[in-house]
């Protein structure tokens, strides 16, 4: 049983997800627990998968027991275990979560949300676990396709917004076609692993189409995680999603790109390669530097709540990249540690704005007027999401920046360490200005006034919404002061890679 | 008898009890003479923690407890010595005389949200006790972060327009210090070294990096602990005088500004060491610095005409004279720097709560509308004078020792010309203070604001003030 936990993380929610197609029409009490059965299944797989590769070292699980090149291969180290985990854990929270708002938001749909939904989770997280690189098209298609369906079932401005993603999508997907089949003509496998061996072994790495490949795949991946210039199709479609689809989406598919992006670079191309043959760190890091701030500013500009965030995610996205390519092993220790780290931070912020539109129906940041009164435990969350994406110790978001400018100083890429700082303390006037709405009001009294207002009265959300918040504030913490474990095991991986 | 180090858990116990205590204190929010009884509980224990181990700190061993590491080679690490020790006295023992008067002045008033406010006074107590006991810089900057943060409400009570603004200013002040400079140099450090930044009593810098580098990261120390308000990062410290007076009392003349203060002195003397610091002559332009703030704020203090300002920007000044204490690197200054963060202390506590027994009694906030307020209020303007005869430097109170020390040690390094400058300040300082005291008292019957009938403000506020400024004259028999 313990030796199909690889395939269990995938198939859990998979299946269940047709299951659900089937059955859900008719019975539709039953998709809300066999969702949550399904992800816990599937969290409780890629724990005993990362307990089983700290043990035993990289796995390989033949898919029907064909052998590469020819079958499937799941090749799971520690990167991809890690990964797998946020994501599985992040999609139970926001399964919690969202028992209340689908019914709320998309009542006529819950089955079909819920197939979809699972479905969105099989590809990201068969995304991660795969050691194929077609396979891992078919999969980020699988995932795509159904994000168009999830944001798409939002009010009237989603419609247009999962249009424009579509668009932007299918061109990312198809660049990382592209990018594939050039490497297939070049080596004849889609194996990541036979890929690199054959790369190397026919002294392959020369070749402009596997410049090409690479560049293909690059700008592919660069596109669907949203790297500024090509964010574009972004902040609408977390925007005007339902609050369930953008809790889950927001998270975890630029997370997943990142991830991509890295294992292209390190697996597939590897380290030699990538940043020694190519050299193209400095204009990488300036373009990532233009994203973090470009991200920053923008998110300074939006009134509306969830917008502001999903700019956020933009700068964030530019910290990884910025990360990955300093071409150091601090800073890409940092890069992946923060693919965790940010998974969480931006869950918890996202479902912080799903609460506050599900209590106020208002989309505004001046919604959180007097929310320290009405909803104390609510804002504390919010608080400790907040206080880790500024940076403060001892949330994770420190130690992410910890580790990303440890990497840019041993670098020299100066520039990337003042936008990392920048964007700090950008990211603290965005916060603080809710905070100071939630604290003061949007319109503060003159004088000394606030003596003899009614006090008014708490009212927290539902338990189902506010358990999952407090839950991911609670990991947020517990990431960050026990990220020594963590950081252990991407360390193992970084050096293993060859990076110094 | 050698020195030796011991392992104990008690620092750790002194900074969380008054973390811990916020959890009685929120349950009991609606029962105040309760919740404040926690408020005394946990700064007795608190206190007690601390005097529990200065025996063992004056037989000259140091305690050392280290909760874990949480990066490879750094770790939360507390580490009580002397100076740590006289800070953590300081605060701690000001504390309780703090929630005193809190009592007299938040329920004089009928504040709201007192539950808040005596919640972040608890936080921000462990805030302080933890920089006082940080045993390394990463754990320290903990720690301040902590404070900047924790304090942000209580300067913020009003919840107003204006509070808004100051709180701003604040946070902008000391948040964008912080991350901007000490952040990259505490990085910098790290990779520098690759040392646990274990505060060591000769530094552990040198050898390190070269000059330049030296340079640059004492600027972006001193500049980014922006809590010690050296200009021009000053302008938080007037801007927070928003908050509550006890709130400026306890931080913005003891917690806070000495936080920022003590952190500096820890950085020059643990972190780049006395001796590394004056082979490169890096004191000389710090020294300037100061002077600097010294006199400008002095000048500015004398301009203002609402009482707070004026103490917040005396504040400025005396924080300066510690800094300039530390920067001459010679064994006087220094010990007349680490003297002056608890005279200064215990001096402009005193300022600050007679400032905010005069508001609570009679609701007036500038000096122009306090002629003759002695007939009314007697007990508060005698601690008013004793306050700013420590804090000018007068051989009555406490204070003479520290100023004395500093200007010792200008002389004997043959910086005359900062001897002028502290001569000149102190000048100064009696300037801007006396004749608020002499008005009060000294004036003719017709010039008087007030009624020839004592009505003092509410009685626990009269008692912390006069312990304060008995504390004060007290401390002129104490030689360290």
């Amino acid at each position: 049983m313990i030796e199909q936990s690889p395939a269990f993380i995938l198939l859990a929610p998979f299946f269940t997800a047709i299951f659900i197609a089937l059955v859900g029409i008719r019975f539709r009490w039953i998709c809300f627990p066999l969702v949550l059965i399904s992800l816990t299944l599937s969290v409780i797989a890629s724990v005993c998968t990362l307990f089983r590769v700290l043990d035993e070292g990289t796995l390989r699980y033949f898919l029907g027991g064909w052998a590469p090149p020819f079958g499937i291969e799941f090749r799971i180290d520690g990167l991809n275990a890690l990964v797998a985990i946020v994501i599985t854990v992040v999609a139970l929270i926001t399964g919690i979560y969202s028992r209340q708002r689908v019914l709320a938001e998309t009542p006529d749909k819950v089955s079909q949300f819920y197939t979809l939904y699972l479905l969105l989770v099989a590809g990201l997280v068969g995304m991660v676990i795969t050691g194929d690189a077609f396979n891992l098209y078919v999969l980020l298609e699988i995932s795509s396709l159904t994000s168009y369906g999830l944001i798409a079932m939002g009010p009237k401005r989603a419609t247009l917004a999962t249009f424009k993603y579509i668009i932007m999508g299918t061109i990312g997907a198809s660049f990382y076609l592209l990018g594939v089949g050039y490497l297939y003509i070049k080596t004849g496998s889609l194996n990541m692993l036979d890929i690199h061996e054959q790369l190397v072994a026919n002294n392959l790495l020369g070749s402009q189409s596997v410049m090409v490949a690479f560049i293909m795949i690059t700008i592919g991946v660069w596109i669907k995680m949203a790297f500024f210039p090509l964010h574009s199709w972004l902040p609408n479609a977390y925007a005007f999603a339902p609050t369930t689809t953008s809790s889950l989406l927001a998270p975890l598919v630029t997370k997943v790109m990142i991830y991509v992006m890295i294992r292209m670079m390190l697996t597939v191309f590897g380290v030699e390669y990538t940043f020694i043959q190519l050299d193209w760190s400095n204009i990488v890091i300036w373009m990532s530097v233009i994203a973090i701030l470009s991200g920053s500013v923008m998110a300074l500009a939006q009134t509306d709540l969830r917008k502001m965030l999903a700019f956020l995610i933009i700068a964030e996205v530019g910290y990884m990249v910025g990360g990955v390519w300093l071409a150091d092993q601090s800073g890409m220790i940092g890069a992946i540690y923060h693919i965790i780290s940010d998974a969480f931070m931006t869950l918890c912020v996202f479902l912080f704005a799903g609460i506050v539109f599900a209590k106020t129906g208002n989309r505004n940041i001046n919604a959180v007027e007097g929310m320290f009164k009405k909803m104390p435990l609510t804002m504390m969350a919010f608080i400790v999401g907040a206080f880790s994406l500024i940076g403060i110790p001892p949330t994770c978001g420190f130690f992410s920046k910890w580790y990303l400018i440890q990497g840019g100083i041993n670098s020299g890429h100066w520039e990337f360490v003042i936008a990392l700082l920048l964007s700090s303390l950008i990211n603290a006037i965005l916060f603080f200005r809710i905070i100071e709405i939630a604290y003061f009001g949007a319109n503060p009294a003159e004088g000394h006034g606030h003596h003899h207002t009614e006090e008014p009265k708490r009212s927290e959300a539902s338990p189902s919404m506010l358990i999952p918040l407090l839950c991911t504030a609670a990991l947020l913490l517990a990431i960050g002061i026990f990220n020594d474990p963590i950081i252990r095991i991407i360390t193992d991986f970084v050096v293993a890679t060859g990076l110094r | 008898m050698t020195p030796t180090t011991l392992t104990s858990f008690t620092p750790v116990l002194a900074s969380l009890v008054s973390l811990l205590a916020v959890l009685p204190i929120v349950y009991f929010g609606r029962k105040p003479n309760l919740r404040e009884g926690f408020t005394f509980l946990a700064g007795f224990i608190k206190l007690g923690l601390v005097l529990s181990m200065l025996p063992i700190i004056l037989a000259g061993n140091t305690i050392e407890y280290t909760l874990w590491e949480i990066v490879p080679n750094l770790s939360i690490a507390f580490r009580v010595d002397s100076f740590g020790m006289i800070f953590a006295l300081v605060a701690s023992s000001l504390w309780i005389v703090t929630s005193l008067y809190s009592v007299g002045y938040m329920r004089g008033l009928k504040e709201h949200s007192q539950t808040r406010f005596y919640s972040f006074f608890a936080i921000s107590l462990s805030a302080t006790i933890g920089v006082a006991f940080s045993a390394n810089l990463l754990t320290l900057y903990l720690f301040y972060e902590m404070l900047s943060l924790a304090t942000y409400p209580l300067v913020t009570h009003h919840q107003d327009k204006e509070a808004r603004t100051g709180g701003r200013t604040y946070l902008t002040y000391l948040l964008s210090t912080s991350i901007g400079f000490v952040l990259p140099a505490l990085i910098f450090i790290f990779l520098k070294t690759g040392s646990s930044m274990d505060f060591t009593s000769g530094g552990f810098l040198s050898g390190h990096i070269g000059a330049s580098e030296a340079l640059v990261l004492l600027l972006l120390f001193t500049f980014g602990f922006a809590k010690a308000g050296l200009m021009p990062f000053h302008s938080w410290l007037p801007g927070a005088m928003v908050a509550p007076t006890p709130v400026s009392a306890l931080l913005h003349a003891v917690a806070v500004v000495k936080v920022g203060a003590f952190c500096i002195i820890r950085v020059y003397t643990g972190v780049f060491g006395i001796d590394f610091l004056s082979n490169l002559d890096l004191g000389t332009m710090i020294t300037w610095i100061a002077a600097f703030t010294i006199i400008t704020s002095s000048l500015i203090a004398l301009t203002q005409d609402n009482l707070k300002r004026r103490l917040a920007f005396s504040t400025v000044g005396q924080l300066a004279y510690i800094i300039l204490g530390v920067a001459l690197l010679t064994p006087y200054g220094l010990t007349g720097s680490m003297m002056h963060i608890a005279m200064h202390a215990f001096g402009k506590i005193t300022l600050f709560f007679c400032a905010g027994a005069i508001f609570q009694a009679t609701g007036k906030k500038y000096i122009s509308e306090m002629v003759g307020i002695g007939k009314r209020m007697p007990i508060t303007m005698i601690a008013f004078f004793i306050g700013s005869m420590s804090v000018v430097g007068l051989p009555f109170a406490g204070g003479f020792w520290s100023k004395f020390y500093l200007l010792w040690g200008t002389v004997s390094d043959g910086q005359h010309f900062m001897l002028i400058v502290l001569l000149i300040s102190s000048l100064l300082n009696a300037a801007y203070f006396f004749p608020i005291v002499f008005k009060a008292f000294f004036c003719k019957p017709e010039e008087s604001l007030f009624e020839n009938k004592i009505q003092e403000a509410h009685p626990c506020a009269v008692i912390a003030l006069s312990l304060t400024a008995l504390g004060s004259i007290f401390l002129l028999s104490i030689r360290i």
